[in-house]
């Protein structure tokens, strides 16, 4: 095994919460709460919760898109947050990011061809005079056309903008691609053909991803680990084939109870979830799942359990198995 | 494109119709018309003498009458005789208009060169002490009346300081020509010209900071930022870029309003430009001038607008012609 290209030890982001007249900070929401992972290169972790979770904040965060409270983000032996911001600028191309929603992730106002060259001539990858050769090469790469170069982003279909994105990150012959959701927005028939465009990139250039979903059908097939977050904290992670065949955490059993199988015969055995999701600026106390949970036991409404390896990289955080 | 331009002037001309009308019917109704306030104070003028003067200004028309007579004229291109002035209309227009744009050109290039900077660094920092402090000193300028701010000006920099004449637009008994001249008109516009720029600042900017941070909060200016490019090129390159759209339209929209001149300052300083003629006219009665003037200004904000609406077109890069 390799040496992990990103390591995510214990990050944590919390957005304060202003309130009374004078807008003094009365409390904080825990948007990611303590969130450690790793990931290999050429190898894509999958991070899956429901909306709110934090998700997203995670794949932000990442790239310091937002400063965290706590925690390290060591990107190619280097913690992304004690750089200054040159140096920061300086690593951008070579983690980036892909966005959920491709129609106003992209400058209206700007050529195709300006919006995937540009950052590549701000860092200098390639010579001036090769620049337009180099994206239209990229762009082909991607599924799009050469005379796309000099068309504006609204000229284009859903899938074709994702492709763009997809180019645009691609283009600064990223490490690491943190994906937010990127097939969310797109048409089912379109959500396979970007899935697969991502995973052509990734076995050529050897690109790691982040792929941030609530699709675990998605997760599943492009993931070679998956993370199970709820309220800011991951709950459950493992190789992709060891959490789908057995998975161990109430809240990830519950999940993927919820994948739908084609086959209509098949009786499916679904663990409803009761209740919404609690506020994460007040989260419930001991285990964040109790209130929801159900195999909840009295320990579990006092003390936070303990995130520990069960065998076969397989990381819980859950009481249910501390006796072991 | 065309179509459109010659749509929107068509209902420009029904606009102005309205306009004229209504504008006719309140000069007429207002007490005080022109032969009156000229014959009053002379006790030698008899009864006969303002009847024939009424007749003479078409005063005793009916103001149907009086309007179909004016409004006639003008779709022959004449605008009639000043009743004050003694000229025609058009002709007092032309070369007053242009009193009052030098004197609103500098004020408007000076708003621009402000206000955008400071709405931009005031949407970058957002929330901080500096975007309070600017959009509180905004807020002041614009809700400053005009009459009190040009007052306290006269005061500390005419009369106390004495670096600037008091009012006026030369100096009296003075025949400077060429340079000299312009220098010493120069002078005497520097006060108003700050009134005006003042005065401006606050909305400009305000709306140059709203469609900042507007843009600003955008996924694509995330997206620049994750691209790695460095913060001046996101705020300029990518945001301001796209503010620049509604900057420019409305800036465009502003052109034609300079000729327009503004009554209370020119009329504080004592400049003579159409805003303040206009204000003589409408004491003295002068219902050719009025008419004209306000027509001209009618006319000068629909230019405005439709400026502004086809500009709109032209900016955007998404709609240019190759």
């Amino acid at each position: 095994m390799s040496e992990a290209i990103l390591k995510v030890d214990n990050l944590k982001k919390y957005f304060p919460i202003k309130g009374g007249l004078l807008q003094k900070v009365v409390g904080h929401v825990k948007a990611v709460d303590g969130i450690s992972f790793e990931v290999k290169p050429g190898s894509t972790f999958g991070l899956v919760g429901e909306s709110g979770c934090g998700k997203t904040t995670v794949g932000r965060t990442l790239l310091r898109l937002h400063e965290n409270n706590g925690g390290s983000v060591i990107f190619d032996n280097k913690d992304i947050f004690k750089l200054n911001s040159k140096e920061l600028r300086n690593i951008r191309p070579e983690i980036q990011l892909i966005f959920q929603d491709p129609y106003s992730s992209l400058s209206p106002k700007m050529p195709v061809g300006e919006i995937i060259g540009e950052a590549v001539r701000e860092h200098k990858l390639v010579p001036e005079a090769e620049l337009r050769g180099y994206v239209m090469q990229v762009m082909r790469e991607c599924g799009l056309q050469d005379h796309h170069i000099d068309r504006y982003p609204h000229e284009f279909s859903g899938g074709q903008r994702q492709r763009i994105c997809i180019a645009r990150a691609i283009a600064l012959k990223p490490k690491v691609v943190v994906c937010d959701e990127p097939v969310s927005a797109l048409d089912v028939s379109i959500q396979a053909q970007v899935i697969n465009l991502l995973m052509d990139l990734q076995k050529d250039r050897n690109i790691s991803y982040v792929f941030i979903s609530h699709d675990l059908s998605v997760v599943e097939h492009i993931s070679d680990e998956v993370g199970v977050m709820y309220l800011g904290n991951l709950v459950e992670k493992a190789p992709k084939t060891e959490i789908f065949k057995n998975p161990m955490h109430p809240y990830t059993k519950a999940l993927f109870s919820a994948i739908p199988t084609p086959d209509p015969t098949v009786k499916m055995n679904r663990i409803v979830l009761q209740g919404d999701i609690p506020s994460p600026a007040n989260p419930p106390s001991g285990c964040k799942f109790h209130t929801r949970c159900r195999e909840c036991m009295e320990v579990c409404k006092t003390t936070a359990p303990q995130y520990k390896n069960h065998g076969n990289d397989h990381f819980v955080a859950c009481h249910l198995y501390d006796k072991k | 494109m065309w179509q459109y331009i010659v749509r929107r002037i068509c209902i420009g001309v029904v606009v102005l119709m309205g306009v004229s009308m209504i504008i006719y019917g309140l000069i007429r109704t207002a007490p005080g018309d022109y032969v009156s306030t000229l014959t009053s104070s002379n006790p030698e003028v008899t009864q006969e003498m303002v009847d024939r003067l009424n007749e003479l200004y078409g005063l005793n028309d009916s103001i149907p009458e009086g309007y179909a007579k004016w409004a006639a004229g003008v779709f022959r291109g004449d605008l009639g005789d000043s009743f004050i002035e003694q000229k025609p209309v058009a002709e007092v227009l032309s070369s007053k208009m242009w009193i009052s744009f030098w004197m609103a050109f500098p004020a408007y290039i000076l708003q621009i060169l402000i206000a955008i900077p400071l709405g931009i660094l005031s949407a970058t920092k957002q929330y901080s002490k500096i975007d309070y402090a600017v959009t509180t000193i905004a807020l002041m300028g614009m809700s400053l009346p005009s009459f009190f701010f040009a007052a306290i000006l006269q005061r500390i920099f005419a009369q106390g300081l004495g670096w600037f004449p008091l009012s006026g637009m030369k100096t009296a008994r003075m025949d400077y020509e060429g340079f000299a001249l312009m220098l010493d008109m120069a002078k005497h516009l520097v006060l108003p010209v700050m009134v005006l720029t003042v005065l401006g600042i606050g909305g400009l900017m305000r709306y140059c900071r709203t469609n900042m941070l507007e843009v600003l909060n955008e996924d694509y200016i995330r997206t620049a930022r994750a691209k790695g490019l460095s913060e001046s090129k996101v705020v300029y390159k990518h945001a301001f870029r796209n503010t620049l759209i509604p900057i420019v339209t409305i800036l465009g929209g502003m052109i034609p309003g300079l000729f327009s001149g503004s009554m209370i300052t020119e009329g504080i300083f004592g400049i003579d430009g159409i805003g303040n003629t206009a204000l003589t006219a409408l004491r003295g009665g002068d219902i050719p001038y009025i008419m004209g003037s306000t027509l001209f200004m009618a006319a000068l904000t629909l230019v405005g607008t439709l400026v502004s609406d086809v500009l709109y077109g032209v900016v955007d890069p998404r709609v240019r012609l190759k």
